[in-house]
């Protein structure tokens, strides 16, 4: 116990620190491209397309996320798999963010004026075509904010893989509490390194939203 | 003793000064419309007089109360004087009658029957007895700023002060919310208006103010200054050039 | 996959589900009720305090917004016992509930008051009622009902955010599936029973916040 000092406490949560980065941007990058898929659902002409993307949605917003880690780590088991922890994460994850952004998105399409679809229709656009040049362009300016915003929910989110046993930040703070018995300490240190990930992304997604602000201003 | 007393008035925002130098007395039932172009600082003058702006120099006295920054004065001053706004700002989550309640219960604690009482009676006066439990949204533009007048003298302040009242309003609107305004003036009401109702201010009004580039630039009774204006620019907003 | 799905244990475990249940809505009303007013006196403060004053709320409401609840449930329940504050697992769940509700709400309140327009603020004045009064009786209301919809989903994230208190030994309704998957080994039955339950008190609690909306803010009558 006297065998702990501050700095092997620090140097231990830092060796751990990289894999909820990594978790993260895996998450993130990952719940990206399926949260693209799940837009395109979700805006499509189609019923039969916009009703999944539309239960997707509501079921991963509609429960906790570490119960979708439960039942990605089970469900998998089911199939005969035995699951590392890392992989469960990785899978609820991505697939959590995926429902988040999608959604985020498709309040900033909704919000591209009608008169934009119409007129690149009247320009004898397919929707395709609308989507590509007129449409998501100015789309994907105001996404940007609410986006980076959302990967600070992506970087606490993987705070709770280490109920199922993934060591990351959260779990090496559990570990080495049980090996000092320093909670407040310990946890103190794990909640500032949290802070240091996500308070600069918070801080941007704040700039980029009133830049975004002043510029509609002035047009 | 003048009822308002206004000397040298100045206010500035950031770089322009908006009021260079305002002298004006006004005596107890005096009614007093303030015209001029956009921009010659009427409106900031009235807003001056009840604290919504605080001036860079001179003084403004309400019933021997001094206007100043200090929070107690303002509330004291502001028991005085009344004050109708352009937008109305009722409260939108209160019913009209309840609007009218309000500031008696809050500021001057009256007892909640006795408010309603006069709310009811202050409702009654403008012509809208029968809308107590209506909310703003319900009711017309002119009937809201009808409302916005029970709320005011529900405070039975000393003088009311009137910032371009009908020009939020549909033109048929206009009429009877000026015909209160008329009653409560007849009714020896102490009133400050600004105004662009050239008819209203020639018929009801005691004295004119004409105000250009932050300055009285003529003062006088309504056959005066309409009839017979002595300056350029006065004859020129009169359109008589 | 020759798994067979198994749902016999709910005749048996059923009254813990429903223990779990009720203290997770336990926590949510607790969490939501107090924490709404907390995110009020923060979002005053912050707007019209002190400089000081403003300056603790606005490191409360960064260092909340920033980490995650699971750390700020084991700070309060593992970590506050060295300055001598021993809090039982509900009383450390509730607590994490308040003070994590109140920063988020802080903000989206903050957003709705000054979205207020200038000319309620000046009627109050103009009307004498001073700054506290002015907020209280004219500004409050319209702005609670300007952002109620934002309020409540941040209940309902809330909500499903208290499925971690399980791992401090509240017993709440994750606790309930834990206690049975070691018991009868089903995890994935006893999981998607769960997580259906909190899909529909997700919904629930959604109604429940939409009904409270109806009663304080007036009804439109023109729409």
């Amino acid at each position: 116990m006297t065998d702990f000092t501050l700095w092997d406490i620090v140097r231990n949560l830092l060796f751990a620190l990289r894999w909820t980065v990594l978790l993260s941007l895996v998450s993130f990058v990952g719940g990206g491209v399926i949260g693209l898929l799940v837009l395109f659902a979700r805006i499509a002409k189609r019923r039969f397309a916009r009703l999944p993307a539309k239960l997707y949605i509501e079921l991963f917003q509609g429960t906790p996320l570490l119960m979708q880690l439960f039942l990605v780590f089970f469900g998998l088991g089911l199939f005969g798999i035995s699951v590392p922890a890392w992989l469960a994460a990785g899978v609820a994850l991505v697939l959590w963010t995926a429902a988040f952004l999608g959604e985020i998105w498709r309040g900033c399409v909704e919000a591209i004026a009608k008169g934009q679809w119409e007129a690149s229709a009247s320009l004898g656009m397919s929707r395709l075509e609308q989507m590509r040049h007129v449409i998501l362009p100015q789309a994907l300016r105001i996404a940007v904010p609410p986006t980076v915003g959302f990967s600070v929910q992506v970087v606490k989110g993987t705070a709770l893989t280490s109920i199922i046993g993934f060591i990351e930040l959260t779990k090496a703070g559990t570990i080495i509490t049980n090996a000092t018995f320093q909670p407040f300490t310990v946890y103190g240190l794990v909640a500032l390194f949290y802070f240091a990930l996500c308070w600069p992304l918070s801080l941007t997604s704040r700039l980029l939203e009133r830049k975004l602000h002043v510029s509609h201003r002035h047009h | 003793m003048s009822l308002i007393a206004i000397t040298d008035v100045r206010k500035s925002f950031g770089q322009t000064e908006v009021l260079k130098g305002i002298d004006l007395d006004i005596e107890p039932g005096e009614v007093i419309a303030i015209i001029g172009k956009s921009g010659s600082g009427k409106s900031t003058l009235l807003r001056c007089i009840n604290g919504l702006e605080t001036i860079n120099g001179g003084s403004i006295a309400v019933a021997g109360v001094h206007v100043s920054g200090e929070d107690r004065q303002l509330r004291e001053l502001r028991l005085k004087v009344g004050m109708i706004f352009q937008q109305f700002n009722l409260f939108p989550h209160l019913s009209a009658g309840r609007n009218v309640m309000l500031a008696q219960t809050v500021v001057k604690k009256t007892p909640k029957e006795e408010a309603r009482r006069i709310a009811e009676e202050m409702l009654d006066r403008v012509g809208l007895g029968n809308r107590f439990d209506a909310l703003p949204e319900e009711l017309s533009g002119g009937q809201q700023q009808r409302v916005a007048i029970a709320r005011a003298l529900a405070m039975k302040p000393a003088a009311l002060l009137c910032d371009e009242i009908t020009s939020a309003l549909d033109p048929e609107l206009v009429a009877e919310v000026l015909q209160v305004v008329r009653k409560l003036a007849e009714e020896g009401m102490t009133l400050i208006t600004v105004t662009h109702e050239m008819n209203f201010a020639r018929e009801v009004c005691s004295r004119v103010v004409f105000m250009h580039l932050g300055k009285v630039h003529e003062i006088g009774p309504p056959e005066a200054v309409f009839g017979a204006p002595k300056t350029p620019e006065l004859r020129q907003f009169l359109g008589m050039q | 996959m020759t798994y067979s799905f198994n749902f016999m244990w709910l005749a048996t475990y059923y009254p813990v589900i429903v223990k779990g249940i009720l203290i997770t809505l336990e926590l949510t009303i607790v969490g939501g009720v107090l924490g709404i007013a907390l995110g009020i006196l923060c979002a005053f403060v912050k707007l019209y305090g002190t400089a000081p004053l403003r300056v603790v709320v606005a490191t409360y409401v960064e260092l909340i917004r920033n980490t995650p609840f699971l750390v700020q449930l084991f700070f309060i329940f593992f970590g506050l016992p060295a300055l001598g504050i021993r809090l039982g697992e509900l009383e450390a769940a509730n607590i994490a509930m308040v003070v994590n509700l109140g920063a988020y709400a802080c903000e989206i309140i903050r957003a709705g008051i000054q979205a207020t327009p200038r000319g309620q603020f000046e009627a109050g004045a103009s009307l004498a009622m001073s700054r506290l009064e002015t907020f209280r009786h004219v500004v409050l209301v319209p702005a609670l009902q300007r952002i109620w919809p934002a309020l409540s989903s941040q209940v309902v994230i809330v909500m499903l955010g208290s499925a971690v208190v399980s791992q401090i030994a509240a017993q709440d309704l994750t606790y309930a599936a834990n206690y049975i998957e070691s018991r009868t080994f089903r995890s994935f039955e006893a999981y998607s029973v769960t997580t259906a339950i909190y899909l529909i008190l997700a919904i629930l609690v959604r109604q429940a916040m939409a009904g409270v909306g109806r009663l304080v803010f007036p009804r439109r009558v023109s729409r």
